[in-house]
């Protein structure tokens, strides 16, 4: 049983590999996007404003899995193709996207309106206020839900293997197709998972004490 | 600080300036000028406006119609008449020709006291940090505070906070300052030292327009003083005619024996 599964281990480390890749451009894609967004939410024009808060709206409102069906399935009916990789990336990142939206909507909303009136009387411009002024504050309350966001990303990136793509998941249900090892698989499989989130809410915590210095 | 001569019109010249929120109008045909030097103080019952009209001199807060000038230049449009806005980095220009002290301080929380000052001494007048720091350096002195640089405003009493706040605002060297009630939320034993480095800029020559309710002070430190009600000017006139009992502007008389009543 052991030299089966180690014999399989390759094939784990590079379903292991796509799970962490998966995750990293969703998490990537979806913080530039949410931030933008999320600016255009908060300071944007009335339309600007509106067409976010339905995206978001929309969007938080529909299952993760319908989302990533809709996006490999449904887009090619409008004639957009796209590889089951792409399609996976693209439906967690809208629903990343939404979520990021919403933390910095929450973050930016928490700092009282006098700092951004006071960085405008001494001449910032908007983009000024926002790095040297909101955002230092506001990154103490975006940070742990959007560290929580990242590691909801990694667990969820799981549901890629239903498209059929070779993640950790997938490459666990393979090995256990040939080995019948179900068991100890998908103990290592929730090993491996916890050992990434673990790591990733430590170096959150650590960055949370750095920045615990900003008082409200 | 500035190029114009003395002899032209006034620094801060308001024309006519109204302004509604929704259905409320709040300021109705405000005209008033301040010249280079003056310190004029604007009293007024609660919700007459002299709030409003601080901010809209720095343009935090837009003008339905009229003129707002500085130095000659319009505040917040491009010319009076078209009402067309101004761009982002000409109105941030435009404001850090005023400076702004609040009643609720807003001193950057995530910045020492004289990362406040600063701020916009690097960021708006291209200074170097260490230029900036010694600039922050020296207001910080002005104000009494020279041992406070490296404090974050939470590590400050009230009225320290404050001192900075107006050290930041000064350090940009503005042609105007602006101060909105900037002692009401202290405690009464920490009102003097506040006061006390308001007078001291007005001795040098800063020109400042402020709301206040500290009637001794306004009597003391404005050369003339401005009451305001339901958002229109009044009375003007120097301290002494403005704060008399006997005046024969009714509102104004009201006004001064409620205040009389609820303060001495
Ligand atoms: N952002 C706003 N939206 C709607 N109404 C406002 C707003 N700001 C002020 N007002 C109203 O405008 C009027 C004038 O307010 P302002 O704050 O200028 O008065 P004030 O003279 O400064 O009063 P106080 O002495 O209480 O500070 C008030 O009726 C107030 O309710
Ligand atoms: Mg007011």
């Amino acid at each position: 049983m052991v030299g089966q599964i180690l014999y399989a281990l390759p094939f784990l480390a590079q379903g292991f590999a796509l799970t962490l890749w998966v995750s990293l451009l969703v998490v990537v894609l979806s913080l530039i996007a949410g931030v933008t967004l999320g600016v255009g939410l908060v300071y944007g024009p009335a339309p600007l404003r509106w067409a976010v808060r339905i995206f978001s709206d929309t969007i938080r409102g529909i299952p993760i899995l319908v989302l990533m069906f809709f996006v490999y399935y449904g887009l090619p009916a409008i004639g957009l193709h796209l590889p089951s990789f792409w399609a996976a990336v693209l439906a967690l990142t809208l629903f990343k996207t939404a979520q990021v939206i919403e933390y910095l909507r929450g973050a930016v909303a928490s700092i009282p309106k006098g700092q951004s009136e006071a960085a405008m009387a001494i001449g910032l411009t908007f983009r000024q206020r926002l790095t040297y002024v909101i955002f230092p504050q506001a990154f103490r309350r975006f940070l742990p839900p959007w560290i929580n966001g990242v590691t909801d990303a990694v667990k969820g990136s799981a549901l890629v293997s239903l498209l059929g793509i070779t993640d950790l998941m997938q490459a666990i249900n393979q090995v256990i197709g040939r080995t019948y090892e179900a068991m100890p698989l998908y103990i290592l499989g929730a090993l491996i998972y916890f050992a990434v989130n673990y790591a990733l809410s430590l170096a959150s915590r650590r960055l949370e004490r750095r920045f615990s210095f900003i008082r409200e | 600080m500035s190029e114009t001569s003395n002899a032209g019109p006034a620094l801060l010249d308001v024309r006519d300036v109204s302004k509604a929120f929704g259905a409320v109008e709040v300021l109705r045909s405000v005209s008033l000028q301040v010249e280079r030097g003056e310190v004029v103080t604007v009293i007024g019952p609660s919700g007459s406006g002299k709030t409003t009209l601080l901010r809209c001199v720095n343009f935090l807060e837009s003008y339905d119609s009229g003129s707002i000038r500085i130095d000659g230049k319009e505040v917040g449009y491009l010319s009076a008449g078209t009402r067309q806005r101004r761009g982002e980095r000409d109105l941030a220009a435009m404001r850090a020709e005023t400076g702004m002290v609040f009643q609720s301080f807003n001193l950057f929380p995530h910045l020492t006291a004289a990362g406040n000052i600063m701020l916009g001494l690097t960021k708006v007048r291209g200074k170097s940090q260490a230029e900036a720091r010694q600039a922050a350096e020296h207001w910080l002195g002005r104000v009494g505070l020279a041992h406070k640089a490296d404090s974050l405003p939470a590590e400050l009493s009230g009225g320290q906070q404050q001192r900075v706040g107006i050290a930041r605002a000064v350090a940009m060297e503005p042609k105007i300052l602006l101060l909105d009630e900037i002692t009401s939320a202290l405690d009464p034993e920490l009102v003097g030292e506040v006061l006390a480095v308001v007078r001291s800029l007005a001795e040098d020559g800063m020109t400042m327009l402020m709301v206040t309710h500290e009637m001794a002070f306004a009597r003391d430190a404005s050369s003339r003083i401005v009451f305001m009600a339901d958002g229109g000017v009044s009375a003007v006139g120097p301290p002494k005619e403005i704060l008399a009992a006997e005046t024969s502007n009714d509102r104004l008389r009201t006004f001064l024996a409620r205040f009389r009543a609820s303060h001495f």
